[in-house]
C-alpha cells in the first residue's frame, strides 16, 4: 500500500492530490449528518434565495475576534428577495453545538448559510453534503455492476468464441450505435415516471449499468483473445480446470491493470449520468437532494440563474469530483502500466 | 454489407426497450385520457397492438420502412413531422460545433506538440483538462448565466421576433446568432479531448524515423511539419471522429435542453416526460441512424485522406 502510494507520488503528483481530495469528499458524504449545520429538508421560508452568509473575524469597529462570527441576516425586500447584514446583532460560530451532534452552527436565532439557500429557504451547503451521498455512491455502485457484467461477458465471449461470441459482440455493437444520452432517456421512459426514491435509485444504477458494460466487454474480449493463447492457459487446461475457472481465476486477473484504470476513468460517466437524469427531473426526486436535481432549478429559469448564482455550486462539486477521478485515472495508468516500471 | 443486420438490430432493440418494460403497455394507452379512441383504433390496426409483442415488432418495422413513425399522443401530429422539424436543428448544431471544434483543436494540438514541455503546452494542456472534466450541461449553464448577465447572446429558440419580415440573408444571420450559444457550449466541451489526441498523435509522428529522414535530406521545416507529420497525425483523428460522434450527439441533446434550442434532445425529453412512447422509440432510432450515418461519413473521409486504404 505504501509502495503503491510512493509510486503514485513519483509518477503523478496531481493524482495524489486528487486521491486525497476524493477521500475527503467521500468522508464528508459519509459524515453529512454531522458536518451539515441543518437537515437537508428543513425549510426557512423567510430566507428564500438568501446569498451565502459572510463569516467575519473583524467587526464594524475593526476589532479582531478570535472566534469567527456572522451577523444577523435582515430582510430588506421580501418580494425581491433582497437581504442585508444587520450589524447590530452578532452570532458567534460554535463548534459541536447541541451536545456535539453537529460540527458547527450558530445560536438558533441566527442563521449560517455557507452556500446560501434555495427557493424554499433550504441550506444549500447541507443539501450539497447530503446530495454527495447519492451522487458519489451511485458512481461506485454503477461501475461495480457494469464492470462485473463487462468482465464476465467479455471473458466468456473471448474465451469460448464461436457463435456465442458473434451474438454477444453484435449485441455490443448495437448498444454502442445509439448515442448514450438517447439510450439513457429511452430506458428511463420504459419505466413508470413516479416510483419510490429507493426504487428510482436502483433503477438509475441498473439503467446505467445496462449501457455501460458494452464498451468494456469489447475491450476485455480483445485482451482475452490474445491471452488465451499463452502457455499458462494451456497449462491450466491440461490440468483439467473448467472454462469458467480458467476465465475468472487465470485470464481476467491478467487484464486488471487495464481494468482498474478504465474503472476509475469511467466513474465520472456514472456520476454525470445520474446528475443528468436528476437534472431533467427523471432521477432522484425532491425533497431528497442530489447534485443533479439541485441544479434543475437553473434550467430555463434565467431569473434564478442570474439572481442566485450560488445555485450553481452543486455543478462545481460535480466538476471537482470528475476532474479528481480523471487525474487519479491518469495517475493509475502511469503506475500500473508495466512499461513504466 | 454489414449495415443491414446492424440497422435491423437497432430497430429491434429500440422496440424491445419500450415493450419489454414491466406493465401492460396497451392497457395504459387505452386508459390515457389524452388519446382519442379513434387514434387507438387506427394504431391498433396499423401497429397490431392487440397482437403478441414479436408480431407487433414486424408491424412496427413495416411502418418504419414506409416512414410511418406513428402518431404522437401528446401533440396529435405524425411523429415523422415532429422529428423532421427538430432533426434539422440538431444536425445544424452538431455540424456547427464539430466544425468549430476541429478548427480550434487541431491547430492548437499542432502548436502544443511543437512547444512540448514549455509553458505554452502546459497552459493549453491544463485548460484542456478542465474542458474535459467540465460536464457539458454545466458548461451550458455557465454560458447561459454569462449570456443572461451580459445580454451579448440570445438565449433560447432559433429566431428573433422580426423573423417574419426578415430577408433570407437576415434570417440566416439570425439563425446563426441563436446557434452561437449552444454551439459554443458544445464546442468548448469537445475541444479538450480532441486537442489532447491531436497533440499526442503529432508528437508521435514527430518522433518517427521518417521525420528524421526528411530533416536529414534537407527539406524545409514547413514541408516536414505540414506535409509529412501532419498527414500521418491526422489519419487516426478521422477514425476517432466516428467514436466522438456518439458523445457529440449526446452532448448536443443535453445542451439543447439547457439552452432551450428546439432539437431532438428537447423532443425526446418531452416524449419521455409525457410517456409518448412511440415518439421515444422513433427518436431513439433516429439518434442511432445519425450515428451510423456519421460513422459512414468518417469512413469515406478516411479513404480520401489515407491512400493506403484506397490501394487495398
Amino acid at each position: 500500500m505504501i509502495n503503491f502510494w510512493n509510486r503514485l507520488k513519483r509518477a503523478n503528483r496531481p493524482a495524489c492530490v486528487s486521491l486525497v481530495l476524493l477521500l475527503l469528499l467521500y468522508l464528508a458524504a459519509l459524515l453529512a449528518d454531522f458536518i451539515a449545520p441543518y437537515p437537508y429538508d428543513s425549510q426557512f421560508r423567510e430566507y428564500s434565495l438568501c446569498p451565502p452568509t459572510r463569516i467575519h473575524f473583524f467587526d464594524r469597529d475593526g476589532r479582531f475576534h478570535w472566534r469567527p462570527f456572522v451577523y444577523r441576516i435582515a430582510i430588506v425586500n421580501p418580494a425581491l428577495k433582497e437581504y442585508q447584514e444587520d450589524f447590530s446583532t452578532r452570532y458567534e460560530i460554535m463548534f459541536f453545538p447541541s451536545g456535539g451532534r453537529r460540527l458547527f452552527g450558530v445560536a438558533p436565532e441566527g442563521k449560517i448559510f455557507l452556500f446560501g439557500t434555495d427557493l424554499h429557504g433550504r441550506d444549500v451547503f447541507s443539501r450539497v453534503l447530503h446530495g454527495a451521498r447519492i451522487s458519489l455512491s451511485i458512481g461506485l455502485i454503477g461501475v461495480s455492476i457494469s464492470f462485473f457484467l463487462g468482465l464476465l461477458i467479455g471473458g466468456i465471449s473471448g474465451y469460448i468464441g464461436g457463435r456465442l461470441d458473434t451474438v454477444l459482440m453484435r449485441l455490443v455493437e448495437i448498444i454502442m450505435t445509439f448515442p448514450g444520452f438517447y439510450l439513457l432517456l429511452a430506458l428511463r421512459a420504459a419505466f413508470k415516471p413516479n416510483i419510490s426514491s429507493l426504487q428510482l435509485y436502483l433503477l438509475i444504477v441498473v439503467i446505467m449499468s445496462l449501457i455501460g458494460w458494452a464498451s468494456l466487454a469489447r475491450v476485455i474480449r480483445g485482451m482475452v483473445l490474445s491471452l488465451k493463447e499463452e502457455e499458462f492457459v494451456m497449462a491450466s487446461r491440461a490440468l483439467g480446470l473448467s472454462s469458467f475457472r480458467i476465465i475468472t481465476r487465470h485470464i481476467l486477473p491478467n487484464t486488471f491493470s487495464y481494468t482498474i484504470t478504465a474503472l476509475t476513468l469511467s466513474i465520472p460517466g456514472y456520476i454525470l449520468g445520474e446528475s443528468t437524469l436528476s437534472l431533467l427531473g427523471l432521477g432522484i426526486q425532491e425533497p431528497y437532494p442530489s447534485w443533479g436535481n439541485m441544479l434543475s432549478i437553473c434550467v430555463g429559469n434565467l431569473r434564478i440563474l442570474t439572481g442566485a448564482p450560488w445555485m450553481l455550486i452543486p455543478g462545481g462539486c460535480i466538476f471537482l469530483t470528475v476532474i479528481c477521478f480523471n487525474f487519479l485515472g491518469d495517475g493509475l495508468r502511469d503506475v500500473l502500466d508495466p512499461k513504466n516500471w | 454489407m454489414q449495415f443491414i443486420p446492424l440497422l435491423l438490430g437497432m430497430t429491434l432493440l429500440s422496440f424491445l426497450i419500450i415493450h419489454l418494460a414491466p406493465g401492460d403497455y396497451f392497457t395504459q394507452l387505452k386508459m390515457n385520457p389524452q388519446i382519442s379512441p379513434e387514434t387507438i383504433a387506427a394504431m391498433e390496426k396499423n401497429f397490431g397492438l392487440d397482437k403478441p409483442v414479436m408480431v407487433q415488432y414486424f408491424y412496427w418495422l413495416k411502418n418504419i420502412l414506409t416512414l410511418n413513425l406513428g402518431e404522437s399522443f401528446a401533440y396529435h401530429v405524425p411523429n415523422a413531422f415532429l422529428i423532421r422539424q427538430r432533426l434539422l436543428n440538431t444536425i445544424s448544431l452538431s455540424v456547427f460545433s464539430i466544425t468549430l471544434t476541429w478548427l480550434v483543436a487541431i491547430p492548437l494540438g499542432i502548436y502544443a506538440a511543437q512547444k512540448n514541455g514549455r509553458w505554452q503546452e502546459t497552459l493549453l494542456s491544463s485548460l484542456a483538462y478542465v474542458g474535459i472534466s467540465l460536464p457539458s450541461f454545466f458548461l451550458a449553464m455557465l454560458l447561459v448565466f454569462f449570456a443572461a448577465r451580459t445580454l451579448v447572446l440570445p438565449v433560447g429558440g432559433t429566431t428573433s421576433i422580426f423573423w417574419k419580415q426578415a430577408s433570407l440573408w437576415q434570417k440566416f444571420i439570425d439563425y446563426l446568432h441563436h446557434l452561437l450559444l449552444p454551439g459554443l457550449a458544445l464546442t468548448l466541451a469537445g475541444t479538450g479531448s480532441l486537442y489532447r489526441l491531436m497533440k499526442n498523435n503529432f508528437l508521435e509522428a514527430l518522433g518517427s524515423p521518417y521525420i528524421l529522414t526528411a530533416h536529414a535530406k534537407g527539406l524545409p521545416r514547413f514541408v516536414v511539419l505540414y506535409k509529412h507529420a501532419l498527414r500521418n497525425a491526422i489519419n487516426p483523428m478521422i477514425t476517432i471522429f466516428g467514436y466522438e460522434l456518439s458523445s457529440i450527439l449526446s452532448g448536443a441533446a443535453l445542451v439543447e435542453i439547457i439552452t432551450n434550442w428546439p432539437g431532438m434532445g428537447r423532443l425526446i425529453l418531452d416524449a419521455v416526460l409525457s410517456q409518448d412512447l412511440y415518439l421515444v422509440m422513433a427518436s431513439l432510432l433516429i439518434g442511432g441512424f445519425l450515428l451510423v450515418a456519421g460513422n459512414l461519413i468518417a469512413d469515406i473521409l478516411l479513404v480520401i485522406a489515407d491512400p493506403r486504404i484506397r490501394l487495398k
